[in-house]
C-alpha cells in the first residue's frame, strides 16, 4: 500500500548525488514503496536543495530493519562524541 | 484494425492556461475513438504509467497521460519529481480539475475522437479519477485503490489535500472501483462507506475488492502485483470502457 507517512525537515550539511557535492538544505523521511530496492516498502530519505533543481537530490531505500539500526547508529554515534565537538555552526 | 499505434510526447494547456507535458498514445486507424485520461500513481510519471497508457491504445482508446508533476519539475526524472511533489505535499485539488479537464479537452480535440472520454487513476490517482469525475463532464471514470476519498491523511503529513466523500452527490458519470482487500490506504471500511454513500445517492457505480490483493495490485514492476486479481480487473475495465466510452 501507499502509506503516504511522510516527515519534512529543514538541514544543514552537503550531500554527493548525480552532479557531485552540492549543499543539502531539504529532507523527506517516508515509508513506502521504493523505485529501486526489493522490498515492498521501504524506509526512504530524500536529502534535497530544491533551490538548485529536482536534481539535487541523494537518495536511500532501507528495509525498516536497516533504517532502525542507521538510525541507532547516527544516535549512537552523536551521543559518544565529546558534547564539544557539537557545535553546529562551525566545521 | 492492424493495432498499429503512435505514441509520444505532447504538450496540452492545463489548469491557469498553464502548458502541461504529456504521453499521448493514439491508434493509427479503426473508427472514432472514445478518450482515456490515464492519472498516474504518486510515483510519477513513470515507465509504468506510459505502459498502460499504450494499454489503452493497443485496445483502440486514445489516451493520454498528463505529467502532474510537471510544474514542480519540468524535465526532471519521475523518481526526482515524485520527491519534490512528495515534499510540497502533492498536487492540489483545483490544479489536479484543471489539468484533467485540459487534458479531456485535448482527447476531444484529436481527428479520431468520438468525442467520449473517461479517466482511470492508480494509487493517489484513484482518489483523483473520483474527484475528476465529480467536477468535469466526464462519460466514465475508474479509481482503482485511491486512498483519502472517505478518510483524512494522518495528522502531521504535508499533504495538501482532504476526504472528498461530500462530493458523491456531485458525480456525474458511471464509476468502476477495484480495490484490494489487504489493503489500508483505502481500507475495506471506507470503501464500504463510499459504496453506502454512492448507493444512497442513487450513483452509477460498480466496486469489486479482490480478496489476497493489497494496494497497487496492478503494478507489474512492484512485489505488490498480483496477477489474478490484474487480469480479473483489467477485463472489468475492458467492458467497463467498452460500454461507456464506444462509438455511439
Amino acid at each position: 500500500m501507499c502509506t503516504y507517512e511522510t516527515t519534512t525537515l529543514t538541514v544543514t550539511g552537503s550531500g554527493k548525488g548525480a552532479q557531485g557535492w552540492f549543499p543539502v538544505s531539504d529532507a523527506t523521511v517516508y515509508y513506502d514503496h521504493p523505485v529501486h530496492a526489493r522490498p515492498d516498502h521501504t524506509l526512504n530519505i530524500d536529502l534535497r536543495n530544491p533551490a538548485r533543481g529536482t536534481d539535487a537530490r541523494v537518495a536511500i531505500e532501507l528495509d525498516a530493519a536497516s533504517a532502525r539500526a542507521l538510525a541507532e547508529a547516527i544516535l549512537g554515534t552523536l551521543e559518544r562524541v565529546p558534547a564539544g565537538l557539537l557545535d553546529t555552526s562551525t566545521g | 484494425m492492424n493495432e498499429a499505434m503512435r505514441a509520444d510526447t505532447v504538450q496540452f494547456t492545463g489548469h491557469g492556461g498553464d502548458p502541461v507535458e504529456a504521453y499521448l498514445a493514439q491508434p493509427l486507424d479503426g473508427p472514432p475513438a472514445g478518450g482515456v485520461v490515464v492519472i498516474h500513481h504518486m510515483p510519477g510519471y513513470d515507465e509504468g504509467t506510459k505502459e498502460i497508457t499504450r494499454k489503452f491504445a493497443s485496445r483502440g482508446y486514445l489516451a493520454i497521460c498528463p505529467n502532474l508533476y510537471f510544474r514542480e519539475a519540468p524535465g526532471a526524472s519521475p523518481d526526482d519529481a515524485a520527491a519534490a511533489a512528495r515534499a510540497g505535499g502533492g498536487v492540489p485539488d483545483d490544479r489536479l480539475v484543471g489539468d484533467i479537464g485540459g487534458a479531456a479537452a485535448f482527447l476531444r480535440a484529436q481527428d479520431g475522437s468520438n468525442g467520449k472520454v473517461g479517466t482511470i487513476g492508480y494509487c493517489s490517482g484513484g482518489r483523483q479519477s473520483f474527484l475528476a469525475a465529480c467536477s468535469l463532464d466526464l462519460d466514465a471514470a475508474v479509481d482503482c485503490y485511491g486512498a483519502f476519498v472517505v478518510a483524512s491523511p494522518p495528522e502531521g503529513l504535508p499533504l495538501k489535500i482532504g476526504p472528498i466523500l461530500h462530493l458523491v452527490k456531485d458525480l456525474r458519470c458511471p464509476l468502476l472501483g477495484l480495490f484490494g482487500g489487504d489493503d489500508q490506504y483505502p481500507s475495506p471500511d471506507e470503501v464500504a462507506e463510499l459504496e453506502r454513500a454512492l448507493t444512497e445517492a442513487g450513483k452509477e457505480f460498480d466496486f469489486r475488492i479482490f480478496d489476497g490483493a493489497g494496494h497497487a495490485f496492478f503494478a507489474v514492476d512492484r512485489a505488490s502485483y498480483r496477477p489474478e486479481a490484474a487480469v480479473e480487473g483489467w477485463q472489468m475495465i475492458w467492458d467497463f470502457f467498452g460500454r461507456h466510452l464506444a462509438t455511439s
